[in-house]
C-alpha cells in the first residue's frame, strides 16, 4: 500500500498524463477490489453469481452438450422423466426437454440481458443530458417518458411487440422501449442530486470542463445505483420476456425459448405436467439468482453499506 | 384539497395527448399498408379508399392525427378487423370483466401482503418473518402464466375442484355463485405477485418506522405493542404502502393478460391478445389506449389519497411531480 501513487501526498506537484492514468487505474482497481470483498460476504449472491456463471456456460455450450436436436422428435410425446432415455421426459412432440432447456436459455438469457443493457445505455444518455442540462430540455425529455409511464410496462412491451412482426428482434427491442423511461428517470434523479455536490462545484473552479466533469465525476457516482437498479431488472425482464414468448410474440417454432416451451406444455399438461413445471421453474430460479446477485451488488456498491 | 385535485388533474392533459399519438402512431408502426393494417388483408378497394378519405390518409400525419382524435373523443374507436363489429362496444364490456377480476387480485394481494408484511414486521427474523420473506422471494417473481397453469393442473385437472375456464358471460351466465368458482384461480394466480411484492415494502416500510425515536418514546412510555404498530407505526407507514398498493392495481390492469389468456377471462387482456393474433390494429389501439387511461386514473387515484393522508404532500408540493 506505502508505494501507491497517492492522490494529495505530494500535494501540489504537476502531475504527468502517464502518471495520473495509473493513478486512476490504481483507483478503479481498488474500488473494484473493495466491492468485490463487500460482495463476496454475501453468501447468497455469490451462490447466485456461480449458479448463473454455470447456467450461461450451459446456454453457451448447448450445440456441444445437448444430449439430442432440440428440434427433433427422439422419444414418446409427453414421455415422463426418464423414459426412452431422456431425463427429463420429452415435451408435446416428443423432443427432449434437457435439450430444449439448453438451447431455450440463449434466447431467455438474451431476452433478459440484452433489452436491460440496451435500455440502460440510452437511459444513462437520456437522463444524464436531462438532469445535468436541466431546464426546458429536462421538461421536454421527462414529459415524453411521462407517456410511457401511462402504460403498464408488461403492456406496453406486449403492444409494441404485437404491431410488429414476431421474433426476437422484435421481442428485444419492445422490451427496451418500454424499459427506457423506468431507468432514464433514476439516472436522472440521480444526476441531479450529484450535480449539487460541492466536488462538481470544486472541479468546475478548478477549470474542468463539462465533458471532463460528466465523465470524470458525474458518471462514476450516478452509475452505481443505476447498475444496481439495471441488474434487479434482468430477471424481472427474462419473466417479462418469456411471457411475450409465451403469447406467441418471440421466437418461432420450432426453436424455442424458456417462455414458449411453457406455453407448448399446455397442450399436455394433464398427461405431462413437467413440458410445464421444469421450464417454469428454471425461469423462477434464474430470475430469482438475478435478484439475489442485485442485491449483492447494491450492499457492495454502497460504501455506507459496506462499513457496516 | 380541491386544489391539489384540479392542478394533478391538468397534468394529465398532455400526457393523455401524448399516449393517444403513441396509439395512433401504432397503426403507421405496423408493417405493412395502412389501410390494410387497418381494414384487414380481404377489404375490398372501395373499404379501402374509404378508409383513407376518412382518416385523410394522403394528408400530412397532424391532420390525420386530429381526425383521428376526434374520432375516439367521441367514443368512436374504428371498426374491428376480426369481429366486423364497433371496437368501442367490443372493449368496454370486456374492460369490465378485466376490472372484476384486476379488483379481486388486488384484494387479495392487499389484505394477504398487508397481515403479512405487519405481522413480520413486528417479530424480525422470527418465524413467521423467515416463512414471510421466502414467500415474497418465491411469489415475487413467478412467472403469472406459469403459476396459472400449476393451478389449473392441480386444482381443476387433478384434483377437479375449480373449472379453469368457460367464462363467457358474467352476467345473466350461471349466476353468481357460478362467477366466483370461476374467479378463484383466476384471482390467485394474478394476485400472488402483487400480493409478495406488496408484503416485501409493508414489512420493510414497517421495519423502517419501528426502529425511529418516537416509536422508542412510545415504547417506553408503556403503550401496548399492538397499539403502536397500528396508531404510531402503521398510520405513518400509510403513503408509501397506499403508492404500491395503487401501482400493483395498475399493473394488475396490464398484468392479468397472461391469466385471462390461461383461463380465457373474456377481458380486455384476452381480447388485446386476440386482436393481436388476428393483426387486428383498431382493437388493438382501442384496447391499449382504455387501459392506459385506466392506469393513469389509478395513479392519480393514489396521489389524491396520499395528499389526503399526508398533509406534508398537499401543503408543500401543491402538485406532485411524478
Amino acid at each position: 500500500m506505502t508505494d501507491a501513487p497517492s492522490l494529495h501526498g505530494e500535494s501540489l506537484r504537476q502531475r504527468s498524463a502517464a502518471e495520473l492514468r495509473r493513478e486512476n487505474l490504481h483507483i478503479m482497481w481498488r474500488t473494484l477490489t473493495l466491492a468485490w470483498h463487500a460482495y463476496a460476504k454475501d453468501k447468497a449472491a455469490v451462490g447466485a453469481l456461480i449458479f448463473l456463471v454455470i447456467v450461461v456456460l450451459i446456454a453457451i455450450l448447448a450445440p456441444w452438450i445437448s444430449p439430442h436436436d432440440p428440434t427433433e422428435a427422439v422419444g414418446t410425446r409427453g414421455g415422463l422423466p426418464g423414459t426412452d432415455g431422456l431425463v427429463l421426459g420429452g415435451d408435446m412432440d416428443g423432443r427432449d426437454m434437457l435439450s430444449r432447456l439448453f438451447w431455450g436459455g440463449r434466447v431467455s438469457l438474451l431476452i433478459g440481458v440484452v433489452p436491460t443493457v440496451a435500455a440502460t445505455a440510452i437511459a444513462v444518455v437520456l437522463g444524464l443530458f436531462a438532469g445535468y442540462v436541466g431546464g426546458w430540455v429536462d421538461q421536454v425529455v421527462m414529459r415524453v417518458l411521462d407517456v410511457f409511464f401511462a402504460f403498464p410496462l408488461v403492456l406496453l412491451a406486449i403492444v409494441i411487440a404485437g404491431i410488429l412482426d414476431p421474433g426476437v428482434a422484435t421481442l428485444i427491442l419492445s422490451i427496451t422501449v418500454a424499459l427506457v423511461p423506468y431507468i432514464s428517470r433514476l439516472v436522472r434523479t440521480t444526476t441531479v442530486s450529484v450535480k449539487q455536490e460541492p466536488y462538481i462545484e470544486a472541479a468546475r473552479a478548478g477549470g474542468a470542463t463539462t465533458p471532463t466533469i460528466l465523465a470524470r465525476y458525474v458518471l462514476p457516482n450516478m452509475l452505481a445505483p443505476v447498475i444496481v437498479y439495471s441488474t434487479t431488472l434482468i430477471g424481472l425482464m427474462m419473466v417479462v420476456g418469456s411471457g411475450l414468448s409465451f403469447l406467441g410474440l418471440g421466437i418461432q417454432p420450432p426453436d424455442a425459448d424458456w417462455g414458449t416451451m411453457v406455453s407448448d406444455g399446455r397442450a399436455v399438461l394433464k398427461k405431462a405436467p413437467h413440458a410445464t413445471a421444469f421450464p417454469g421453474f428454471v425461469i423462477v430460479i434464474v430470475s430469482l439468482a438475478f435478484s439475489f446477485v442485485g442485491d449483492g451488488l447494491r450492499d457492495a456498491l454502497d460504501p455506507r453499506a459496506r462499513v457496516r | 384539497m380541491t386544489r391539489f385535485i384540479v392542478m394533478r388533474l391538468l397534468t394529465i392533459v398532455p400526457i393523455m395527448f401524448g399516449v393517444s399519438f403513441f396509439v395512433f402512431i401504432l397503426a403507421h408502426l405496423a408493417p405493412g399498408d395502412v389501410t390494410t393494417t387497418l381494414t384487414g388483408p380481404y377489404a375490398t378497394e372501395e373499404t379501402r379508399e374509404q378508409i383513407r378519405e376518412s382518416l385523410g390518409l394522403n394528408e400530412p400525419l397532424p391532420v390525420q392525427y386530429g381526425k383521428w382524435l376526434s374520432h375516439i373523443l367521441q367514443g368512436e374507436f374504428g371498426k374491428s378487423i376480426a369481429n366486423r363489429r364497433m371496437v368501442a362496444e367490443l372493449i368496454f364490456p370486456k374492460f369490465a370483466n378485466s376490472a372484476i377480476l384486476a379488483l379481486t387480485s388486488a384484494a387479495m394481494a392487499y389484505v394477504i401482503g398487508l397481515f403479512a408484511g405487519i405481522f413480520a414486521a413486528s417479530r424480525p427474523y422470527g418465524y413467521f418473518d423467515r416463512f414471510t420473506i421466502a414467500g415474497t422471494l418465491m411469489f415475487g417473481s413467478i412467472p403469472p402464466y406459469w403459476f396459472g397453469l400449476l393451478l389449473v393442473l392441480l386444482f381443476s385437472l387433478t384434483w377437479r375442484w375449480l373449472p379453469a375456464t368457460g367464462m363467457t358471460k358474467i352476467v345473466g351466465g350461471g349466476g353468481p355463485i357460478d362467477v366466483i368458482l370461476h374467479l378463484i384461480l383466476p384471482t390467485i394466480a394474478a394476485g400472488a405477485a402483487p400480493a409478495a411484492i406488496i408484503a416485501r415494502t409493508v414489512r420493510a416500510t414497517m421495519l423502517e418506522i419501528l426502529s425511529q425515536n418516537y416509536i422508542k418514546v412510545a415504547r417506553a412510555k408503556g403503550i401496548r405493542r399492538g397499539v403502536i404498530l397500528r396508531k404510531h407505526a402503521l398510520r405513518n407507514a400509510l403513503p408509501p404502502i397506499a403508492t404500491i398498493c395503487g401501482l400493483q392495481l395498475g399493473y394488475l390492469l396490464g398484468g392479468v393478460l397472461f391469466v385471462e389468456v390461461i383461463f380465457a377471462w373474456p377481458g380486455i387482456g384476452y381480447q388485446l391478445w386476440q386482436a393481436i393474433q388476428a393483426r387486428d390494429i383498431p382493437t388493438i389501439q382501442g384496447a391499449s389506449l382504455i387501459i392506459a387511461v385506466a392506469f393513469v386514473l389509478v395513479n392519480l387515484a393514489v396521489d389524491v389519497f396520499n395528499a389526503y393522508t399526508d398533509p406534508k404532500i398537499r401543503i408543500s408540493e401543491g402538485v406532485r411531480s411524478r
